[in-house]
Formats: C-alpha cells, sequence, structure tokens
C-alpha cells in the first residue's frame, strides 16, 4: 500500500503543478491566478473536494500520447460558499491552453450532474483557448454534452459563469446559457469569431478587447452582467453574490440576520421626487435606503441604464428588485431595458426570490431604432415575465405610470400581489400635455384652452386617487415608511401559493 | 419689542436668526424662491413668502419684494443676515419709507463704510490705525511711482471699488509700481466700471483680526473682542477663531478701543465688523467696516456667551445695551469651520446636489467639557443649489482653550456625515492637524503656503493607519460571523476559520488577527495588539469607540468588497481577505487609471453654455472650448494642448455631471 500511496501522492502533485511552474510564471505575469488559486479564492478554506484528479485525456494523435497531465486542464469538485454547497469547474489554461478535451468535458459534465441531483448551483470559471483541435469532433461532442446540461439546469440550479480568459467560438455558449456571466477586465475576451476572422469577412480592424471585452460585453451588448477589475475581486464578488441565491428552485432565497430595523423611517425620501415632473431623481437612491444595510448588488449596472435590476435584502432575506431609472432616457421602456428586466424577473421567479418594483415610467421609447428593432416583441417581454411569474410581486409607483408602461410594470392586473403608490404617483394614459392635445384637438393654437384643459386633466389624473378608487393600487403610502411597508408586504406574502396551469412550457415571444 | 418680523434671507444664517426670534417669542416670516421652496428656512418660519425665480437677482436681492413681503405678512422689522441686501442702502431706505425697522445700522453708516476710500478717511479722523497710505485719487503712473516710494516697498495698489482680488496688485519697486498702476486700472475699469485706484502699504505676513462691536441708540457702543480670520482661501475664510492666538491684552484693547471710536463717528448702532490687518510686529491697521452680522458671529457668541442677534434685535427695538464694556469677558476659546459643498481635491470646484445623507455631528456638551455647535440650512434629502453660496453648515467648537477646542473640531469633523453632495470636511481636517496651526502662527498665505500645489487628500501617519485598520479588521470579522449565520449551510462541513486576517490598503498587506471579547475585540495587527472597543452595529455609518483607549469616530461604509474609511480627513480603503487571498491579491497587476488626457471632461456639475469648436477643428494650447455655467459662475475650458477636436459629446444646453465628457480629441 505504501507504494500504492507514494504513487498517489506523485500524481497529486503532478495534477497540483498544473502546466507547469513556467507555465504558471506566464498566467501570473498576464495578471491571471491558476485554476487552483481561483479555488482557493472562491471557496471556504479547506472545504474544496476535488474529483477527478487523475484523469487524462485518451487522444493519441500528434503526439498527445505522450503529453498527459493528470486533470486535463480542468479543476472540478464541490465546497461550499459560506457553508452553502455550491459545485465548481475551473479551467487550467496553463494545460493546453485549457482548451476542452472529451475527458475535460466530462469532469464538467459529472460536477453538473451531480449539483442537479443534490440541488446546488454551479460555478464555472473559464479560462480556455477552445476546443482540443487534436482531438477533434470529440472534444465538439463534449462542448455538447455540456450545452445540453446547462440547459437541463438551467431554472432548477442557478449557474454562474466568470470569465477569466479567452472563450470564442462555441465555448460561448455554455456561459451563454448560464444565468449570470461575470468578466474580468483587460483579461478575459468572449466572441463567436475573433478579430483576425472580422477582419477577413468584413475588413472591420478590432482590438480582442474591442470586439469582447469586459466592458464591451457589460455597457454595449449586454452579454456579461458584471465586470471587474482583477481575478481576486471578481471572484470576492461571486461570494457576496452567492450569498443571495437559493441553492435550487425548490429553496426559498437564504436568509442572514440583520440588525437593521424593518421599520427604520427615511424622511429625506418625502423629497426624492422633484417638484418639477421633468426632473429625473436617481432611483438608487430609494433602492439604497430600502434594503437592508443599504447592501444592494446591482445586476447589469452599465447595460440599459434606463432600468435597474439587482438583488438586495428586505429584513434578511433576498429580494430582486427592478425600478426604472428617470436619471436616464426619462425612465422610459426601451428594448434593451425590456430585456434585461425580463431576464432578471424570471430568473427571479424561477428561484423563488420575491420581486419589489419600483415604477417611474414616462411609456415606451418612440423612434424608428426601436420599431425596425422589434421593440413589440422585446417589450412583450418583460411584460410576459411579470405575468407568468408566481413570485411575490410588491410594486411601488413612485411618480409615472403612463400607458402600456403602466401595465407592463407589475401592475395589479399581472396579479400584483402589492401594489402601493406615493402621492406624487400619476397613473394615466399618458401625461396631461399630450392627453390634452389628442382630446381637445380642436382647441390647438389657443393657448389659454388647452392650459386649462391640462390643469384640469392633471387634477383628475396626475394624482393616485383614480387608480386607487378602481383598487388597481391597494395604497398611497408615504415615501418614508417605504421600507416599513415593503417588509410588511413581504412578511405576508411569504407563503404564497400560485401556480400557472400546466403547460410543457410556455411560447415566451423570443 | 417685535411681534413678527421677516428674515431676509436663506440657509443657515436665516435659520439661525429665526431660532433666536422664537426664543424671544417673535414671529417669524421667511421669504424664498422657487429653488427653496422645500428649504429648512422655509420649514422652519412661522410664514413664508415667496419671492421669485431661483437666481438671487431676481428674488433675494430685489427689495421691493421683501417690502411687499412685509406690509402682506404684517412684520414690522427685518433681519438682513449678511450678504444680500444687508448692506444696501437703497433697502434701508425702502424700509424706511414703508415704516419697517431696519435690524441693523442707519442707512448713514452704511453708506459710509461702504466705499474703501471714504471709510479710510473716516476711520484716520477717527484716530484709527490706517495702513499707510494714499487715499487720493492718483493721475498717472509717475504719481503712482513717487507716492509709492514716499511710503515705502513694498506697496498695495488696489481698486477703489474692488473686492476679491480683482485690481490688486503688489510693487517692491518703482518699475513695478509703474505697471502695477496700469494693470490695476485697467481691470479696475473692466470689473467694475471705476478706474480709480490706490496705494497702501503691503504688509507680509500678515493676518486677519476683527473686532465685533455692538452699539444701541442711547450712544452706548462696546467691543466683544476679536476674531482672528487668517486661513483664507482666495480671500474667502474658511477657518475663525476668538480670541486670536496672536493678541495680547494691550493689542486687544487697543484695537477694541479704535473700533468702538469708529463706530461712535458714525453713529453706528447694532452690530458691526471692524476688521484690522495684523502685522507681524502686532502693528495693527484698519482695513474696513462691515455693518452687518459677519458669517463667524458665532465663535464671538461662544466666548461672550452673548446672542447677537438677540442683541441686534434689541437695539433695533430701541432698547440700551443691558451691559457695558468692564462687563464683557471672553471665557475660553471657540473656533469655526466651514463647510463647503466644494472638492478641495479639483481646486475647491462646487460640489453641489441633493444630500443623501446629512447627520451632522451631536451639538451640546462633550465629556471633555468641549461643546458643539453647528449653524445648518441644510437637511437630509435637501438640495445645494447652484444659485447660492455653497455653504452646507459652520461646525464651531468651544473649548476651556484652544487645544481642546482643536480636539472637539477634529473629531466633530470625523463624526460629520454628508453623501451625495461633495464637501470639503478632509480639507478642514487637514487644516486641523497642521502643526502650524496648533502652534498659532497664522498668516492670510498660510492655505497658499502649506498646500502649495493644491490639496490631494492626506494620509495618515503610522499610529492612525493602525488604528483604521484595526477598525476595518474588526467590521470584517462582524461580516464574517454573519456570514456564517445564513440559512441552508451544508452538513457534514467544518466551521469556516474566522482568526487570521489580512488587511490589504495601498498596495501592502498587513497580516492580522481578531479576538472577539465582551463590547469589542482584541485585535492584532502587525504584530501589536490593540483593544478595539465599539457599540457599533453593521450598517451603521458611524463607528464610534476606542482603539487602545483612545476615543475614535470613524466613518466606515462597506463598498463591494471594500471597507472605506474616512478619519482625520483622510480616506482609506481597506480589504479584509484570508491570508491566502491577501497572497493571492498582491500578484494582481496594479492598473493604471484610464487615460482621460484625450477629453476634455467637466470639471463639476453645472450646465453646458457653449462648446465653440466644432468636430475636426484645429485646436491650440489655451484656445477656448466650451463655457460651463455652475454657481452663477461660468467657467471658461481650455485646450491644454494642441490637437484636433474628434467628437463633441454633450451639446450646448445640456446639464453635466462631474467628469462628464463634453469634448474628444484625436
Amino acid at each position: 500500500m505504501q507504494e500504492i500511496v507514494a504513487k498517489l501522492e506523485a500524481k497529486r502533485a503532478g495534477a497540483r503543478q498544473g502546466g507547469g511552474a513556467k507555465r504558471v510564471e506566464a498566467q501570473h505575469a498576464k495578471g491571471k491566478l491558476t485554476a487552483r488559486e481561483r479555488i482557493d479564492v472562491l471557496l471556504d478554506e479547506g472545504s474544496f473536494e476535488e474529483w477527478d484528479m487523475f484523469v487524462e485525456h485518451r487522444c493519441t494523435d500528434f503526439g498527445m500520447a505522450d503529453q498527459k497531465v493528470p486533470g486535463d486542464g480542468v479543476v472540478t469538485g464541490h465546497g461550499t460558499i459560506n457553508g452553502r454547497l455550491v459545485f465548481v469547474f475551473s479551467q487550467d489554461f496553463t494545460v493546453f491552453g485549457g482548451s476542452l478535451s472529451e475527458a475535460h468535458a466530462e469532469k464538467i459534465c459529472k460536477v453538473m450532474d451531480q449539483a442537479m441531483k443534490v440541488g446546488a448551483p454551479v460555478i464555472g470559471l473559464n479560462d480556455s483557448g477552445g476546443a482540443r483541435i487534436q482531438e477533434g469532433v470529440a472534444s465538439l461532442g463534449g462542448y455538447a454534452e455540456v450545452f445540453q446540461r446547462n440547459v437541463l439546469a438551467s431554472g432548477v440550479v442557478p449557474q454562474i459563469s466568470l470569465i477569466m480568459g479567452p472563450c470564442a467560438g462555441g465555448a460561448v455558449y455554455s456561459p451563454a446559457m448560464t444565468d449570470f456571466i461575470f468578466m474580468v477586465k483587460d483579461s478575459s475576451y468572449m466572441f463567436v469569431t475573433g478579430p483576425d476572422v472580422v477582419k477577413t469577412v468584413t475588413h472591420e480592424v478590432v482590438t480582442a478587447e474591442e470586439l469582447g471585452g469586459a466592458v464591451t460585453h457589460t455597457a454595449k451588448s449586454g452579454v456579461a452582467d458584471l465586470a471587474f477589475e482583477n481575478d481576486v475581486e471578481a471572484i470576492l464578488q461571486t461570494r457576496r453574490f452567492f450569498d443571495f441565491l437559493p441553492l435550487n428552485n425548490r429553496e426559498k432565497p437564504p436568509v442572514r440576520p440583520t440588525a437593521d430595523p424593518i421599520d427604520r423611517q427615511e424622511p429625506s425620501l418625502d423629497t426624492l421626487v422633484p417638484a418639477n415632473p421633468n426632473k429625473p431623481y436617481d432611483m438608487k437612491e430609494l433602492i439604497l435606503k430600502v434594503v437592508d444595510e443599504g447592501d444592494f448588488f446591482e445586476v447589469q449596472p452599465d447595460y440599459a441604464r434606463n432600468i435597474i435590476t439587482g438583488f438586495g435584502r428586505m429584513n434578511g432575506s433576498t429580494v430582486g428588485f427592478v425600478a426604472n431609472q428617470p436619471m436616464v432616457l426619462a425612465g422610459c421602456l426601451d428594448i434593451d431595458s425590456s430585456r434585461k428586466a425580463a431576464r432578471f424577473v424570471r430568473f427571479c421567479d424561477a428561484f423563488n426570490i420575491p420581486i419589489v418594483t419600483f415604477v417611474d415610467v414616462p411609456g415606451f421609447l418612440p423612434g424608428t431604432a426601436q420599431e425596425y428593432g422589434g421593440i413589440i416583441k422585446h417589450g412583450a417581454k418583460l411584460l410576459f415575465a411579470y405575468a407568468e411569474c408566481t413570485v411575490p410581486k410588491v410594486t411601488v409607483i413612485t411618480r409615472k405610470a403612463y400607458g402600456g408602461a403602466y401595465d407592463v410594470m407589475a401592475s395589479k392586473h399581472l396579479r400584483g400581489d402589492v401594489n402601493y403608490a406615493w402621492p406624487q404617483a400619476e397613473i394615466a394614459v399618458m401625461g396631461p400635455k399630450g392627453a390634452v392635445e389628442i382630446i381637445f384637438r380642436q382647441d390647438i393654437g389657443d393657448t389659454a384652452k388647452i392650459e386649462a384643459r391640462t390643469e384640469e386633466y392633471r387634477q383628475k389624473f396626475a394624482n393616485p386617487f383614480v387608480a386607487a378608487s378602481r383598487g388597481y393600487i391597494d395604497d398611497v403610502i408615504m415615501p418614508h415608511n417605504t421600507r416599513k411597508r415593503l417588509c410588511r408586504a413581504l412578511g405576508m406574502l411569504r407563503n404564497k401559493q400560485l401556480e400557472n396551469p400546466w403547460k410543457k412550457h410556455d411560447n415566451l415571444p423570443l | 419689542m417685535f411681534d413678527k418680523i421677516l428674515i431676509a434671507n436663506r440657509g443657515e444664517i436665516a435659520c439661525r436668526v429665526i431660532k433666536t426670534a422664537r426664543r424671544m417669542g417673535i414671529k417669524t416670516v421667511a421669504v424664498y424662491s422657487e429653488a427653496d421652496a422645500g428649504a429648512l428656512h422655509v420649514e422652519m418660519a412661522d410664514e413664508a413668502v415667496a419671492i421669485g425665480p431661483a437666481p438671487s437677482a431676481q428674488s433675494y436681492l430685489v427689495a421691493d419684494r421683501i417690502v411687499e413681503a412685509c406690509l402682506k405678512t404684517g412684520a414690522q422689522a427685518v433681519h438682513p443676515g449678511y450678504g444680500f441686501l444687508s448692506e444696501k442702502a437703497e433697502f434701508c431706505e425702502k424700509l424706511k419709507k414703508a415704516g419697517i425697522t431696519f435690524i441693523g445700522p442707519d442707512v448713514h453708516a452704511i453708506g459710509a463704510m461702504g466705499d474703501k476710500i471714504e471709510s479710510k478717511k473716516l476711520a484716520k479722523a477717527a484716530g484709527v490705525s490706517t495702513v499707510p497710505g494714499y487715499l487720493g485719487v492718483i493721475k498717472d503712473e509717475a504719481e503712482a511711482a513717487s507716492i509709492a516710494r514716499e511710503i515705502g516697498y513694498p506697496v498695495m495698489i488696489k481698486a477703489s471699488a474692488g473686492g476679491g482680488g480683482k485690481g490688486m496688485r503688489v510693487a517692491w519697486n518703482d518699475a513695478e509700481a509703474r505697471d502695477g498702476f496700469r494693470s490695476a486700472s485697467n481691470e479696475a475699469r473692466s470689473s467694475f466700471a471705476d478706474d480709480r485706484v490706490f496705494i497702501e502699504k503691503y504688509i507680509q505676513e500678515p493676518r486677519h483680526i476683527e473686532i465685533q462691536v455692538l452699539a444701541d441708540t442711547h450712544g452706548n457702543c462696546v467691543y466683544l473682542g476679536e476674531r482672528e480670520c487668517s486661513i483664507q482661501r482666495r480671500h474667502q475664510k474658511v477657518i475663525e477663531e476668538a480670541p486670536s492666538p496672536f493678541l495680547d491684552p494691550q493689542t486687544r484693547k487697543a484695537m477694541g478701543e479704535q473700533a468702538v471710536a469708529l463706530a461712535k463717528a458714525v453713529q453706528y448702532r447694532s452690530a458691526g465688523t471692524v476688521e484690522f490687518i495684523v502685522g507681524p510686529d502686532k502693528s495693527f491697521y484698519f482695513l474696513e467696516m462691515n455693518t452687518r452680522l459677519q458669517v463667524e458671529h458665532p465663535v464671538t457668541e461662544e466666548v461672550t456667551g452673548l446672542d447677537l442677534v438677540e442683541l441686534m434685535i434689541r437695539v433695533a427695538a430701541g432698547e440700551r445695551l443691558p451691559f457695558g464694556q468692564e462687563d464683557v469677558k471672553l471665557n475660553g476659546w471657540s473656533i469655526e469651520a466651514r463647510v463647503y459643498a466644494e472638492d478641495p481635491t479639483r481646486n475647491f470646484l462646487p460640489a453641489i446636489g441633493r444630500v443623501t445623507r446629512y447627520r451632522p455631528p451631536a451639538e451640546g456638551k462633550r465629556a471633555d467639557g468641549s461643546r458643539v455647535r453647528v449653524d445648518t440650512g441644510v437637511y437630509e434629502g435637501g438640495e445645494i443649489s447652484m444659485y447660492y453660496d455653497p455653504m452646507i453648515a459652520k461646525l464651531i467648537t468651544w473649548g476651556p482653550d484652544r487645544a481642546t477646542a482643536t480636539r472637539a473640531m477634529g473629531e466633530a469633523l470625523d463624526g460629520f456625515v454628508i453623501r451625495g453632495a461633495g464637501h470639503n470636511i478632509s480639507f478642514l481636517a487637514a487644516l486641523m492637524g497642521l502643526e502650524r496651526f496648533g502652534e498659532g502662527r497664522l498668516s492670510t498665505n498660510l492655505i497658499a503656503e502649506e498646500f502649495p500645489d493644491g490639496f490631494h487628500g492626506i494620509t495618515p501617519e503610522a499610529d492612525t493607519l493602525r488604528r483604521l485598520l484595526a477598525v476595518a479588521l474588526m467590521a470584517e470579522r462582524r461580516v464574517a460571523e454573519r456570514d456564517a449565520m445564513i440559512s441552508g449551510q451544508a452538513t457534514g462541513q467544518l466551521r469556516r476559520s474566522l482568526e487570521g486576517w489580512v488587511a490589504r490598503t495601498g498596495g501592502v498587506n498587513h497580516p492580522g488577527s481578531v479576538m472577539p471579547v465582551d463590547g469589542g475585540a482584541d485585535v492584532r495587527l502587525d504584530d501589536r495588539t490593540m483593544a478595539v472597543r465599539t457599540g457599533w452595529e453593521l450598517g451603521d455609518l458611524l463607528w464610534t469607540g476606542t482603539v487602545d483607549g483612545v476615543p475614535m469616530t470613524v466613518q466606515i461604509e462597506r463598498k463591494g468588497t471594500r471597507w472605506v474609511l474616512f478619519h482625520g480627513g483622510a480616506e482609506l480603503s481597506v480589504q479584509v481577505l484570508t491570508p491566502r487571498a491577501g497572497d493571492l491579491a498582491a500578484l494582481m497587476p496594479v492598473k493604471l487609471p484610464p487615460d482621460m488626457s484625450k477629453f476634455l471632461l467637466s470639471p463639476m456639475p453645472g450646465l453646458l453654455v457653449s462648446v465653440v469648436v466644432a468636430e475636426g477643428e484645429e485646436v491650440k494650447a489655451g484656445q477656448e472650448l466650451a463655457v460651463v455655467e455652475a454657481m452663477k459662475m461660468e467657467n471658461i475650458l481650455r485646450a491644454e494642448s494642441d490637437g484636433r477636436v474628434k467628437k463633441v459629446h454633450a451639446a450646448k444646453g445640456a446639464s453635466l455631471a462631474v467628469d462628464e465628457k463634453i469634448i474628444e480629441f484625436e
């Protein structure tokens, strides 16, 4: 047995070395950590249990038979983050450039399968040059095996992808189908075809960073959710993020004790909405002042900034926030913001996370760009997402709730559980000016008459009373009491039961 | 006594006057512009009258509106505060005509002291020591040089109608005197439409010390000691104190008596201030007289125990001063720091906006016998508007001696929480921490000398750094303990160790550990153990407690994975990591901030008045590119180097955030 143990130790040592000191040094020189170092930061100390350390590839072509590294370029296993179970795979760029072989893919599939069985999230740390070309179609098959599992796991356990190096070609589609993608600035990129192919085909000259870097994907394409400065920052933030998520679709979100009183008043919220209805204000202030300890984890902060999405806690328990942002494009809905919020709402619904919606929406963004881009279908995604979701939904209209956008934003009619309005709320088909110009078209040109009509319309609709008289609004609340009222509403809804009719799946307008 | 008075002002001074009036049982009327409809003074007053649009020229400066407001509300008297209409003779006349009392001096005194040359002549006649100089109108360069020679170099050439440093020149010889005369009168003509200049002795290492006087209508006039206001930035006072660390009783008496003589010479009534410039040899010279309540009056109130606003009201109502000169006793020391919405690290540009968090330090007595007072016109959720002076508050401390008052000020600044709008608290704290301030070696050049390249924040000294890291370690331990209580944890796992940590700041790892004890923790850092005691809870913005027995107030916020701490004027960003994560963090590349030199960025929040270059245009260094308006000031932005405009990012009329891109260069 001693001999075996010695051999085992030797194999383990070999696996731990990865691609060798030189390659590790090169990895560090690029500002990147190795696969194992990343796991050290991600998981609770001493909690990592590695699987398949001895797996090797089976390729014999192109001299690969002599080049074997135990583990084959990916470190897999499970561990804990603040005591909660998580499955991990971490690609090792120092071994064959982190390329995906059949065996490499099998290792990933194994942890995904197990995660599904026990109901624990999967975090993938991606740093791979792509397919193991020497293996050819076996490698492609490996990718597809992973894709299939991503799809089956979707909505069952949360899946988070960290892109910490190259991720190109078909490889992008595994992260693309996970719930969240985090990237590292300057050292990660994602694209289907790289700068060289782009140049050949379209003659565009573009760097990898410009084409698919962290900033591109978090601000322009919206493919990724967050961009971080470096590996350590990205991983520590992932730990922080993980604490918001339930382990699987059968569990309630985690609860963490807090000393923040549930009835904490915020008098300054009474002056958040400016007297001038056309003046913007920062909706984030409201979120930061109602969540526990001001701790809000924003998702996609740099993309479609006219809508805010992210996680906070109310009375210790995770809540998903969706809020129009009047600071950007007046908070209107457009293609990008509808898609962003729809995806977020569906994630919350899949994982039993209650949704709080703050509404200040003047309507949908007009224009040919929007119509040609298909705002009808994209806007419908958000409407669809809110309408189908069965988790507790609490809505606060802080100012404008105009037109179809009012309906979309978690209105009472879409099974909103508790719908509040602040006193400044205006729930109407449109703003007073626009409305009067339609209803009293014949009076246009008569400034005095139009002004009088506008005032009349404002008196009637620029307040929460009409909506409240119909029961579309459950109560008008004072802004300073918002936290108290939200905590109470969410508490009331804790055991909400609601089921949609049986179906194979719905047909979301894609 | 009046039943009702109107306060023709806004902000902290309006609030301060209302407080006294209320205590005296007098009803108050506030006036407000459109921008101030939700302001604190409006809320505090018994009644409020709207007087026009936001710009002060259309509201607070319109005398007729104020008179109308008085008539409408039945206010019998007006307190003008400082600034705005407080020293406008026409305003007093209008009030008089309407039969309303002005709580301040008589028109005659205001007029006499309003002109720099006239007031000097009056002062000289009243036996007040004036700066040697020539007060007549100077014809030409040659005359300027000969007068300068007579006075003795160095001399200062100043515009008669001047102020704010415009039209001022120092000359050290004949040639400079000739040049100085020419440029000063040119500048005076363009700035004030009045090219008269005068010449006086230039005092080196000058101190600004002023005497508070108070007179009634019955011929009684007293002086209430001095205030030293030497710490100024561009002629704007930053720190004031009473008494002055420089004056001896003889000089104080001499200055006080001269100030009273001047006040009597113009039949002064109410509160007024006689400003002197004081040389290193304690020679003092009359500068000017301010015929109103000064911003910095609270330090006098703190050391005399008097309420100057109350006395002004009583005097205006015809009452006699209830005390004589011999009753005026100075007790202890008081310091005032002006908290402004400005960014000290960006050359003090205005940093206005909505105040999202506002928690001034607690007022009243402190454990060491000192006192804290906050005069403010701002509240949490209020707005610091671009239309007015960006003062947020005056922070005033009193102590039995200067050192105690200084310490109290430092700690009060540590605990002054302002978010949303920018502020100069770090700069004020840096001033309090200057050795030179502690020694009382002040002069009006102090700021220029101590911060020759501007203010770039301060780095905490080793001892403070260690304490702050101990606070961060303790805070992180609390986070970790709470993290360990999250629901849904796996069984069969060992508990996570919470012992060893690394506090990482400025690229350096400081190994440490935290041992919780009752009421805090013992924190070991770099092989020294500190007793950290506090009642702090997660989420609190203020950490108060002791580190090794030394009381500390620290502003602490968790931002993502970092702790941001503010103490003693220094801001510190700390990451508390496991030792392994600390080692790995040390491997991370140091990233330089992105190169923004290809952009013209807005230096402050404001309105883009114009962009005077077009895309594709060649520009030369120094060429005007755009104008941004903020705080009533038009700021011309110029090209720093030659180049070509690639793209104009913001259009005329846009309201800009700080650092927003305006123009991109190739």
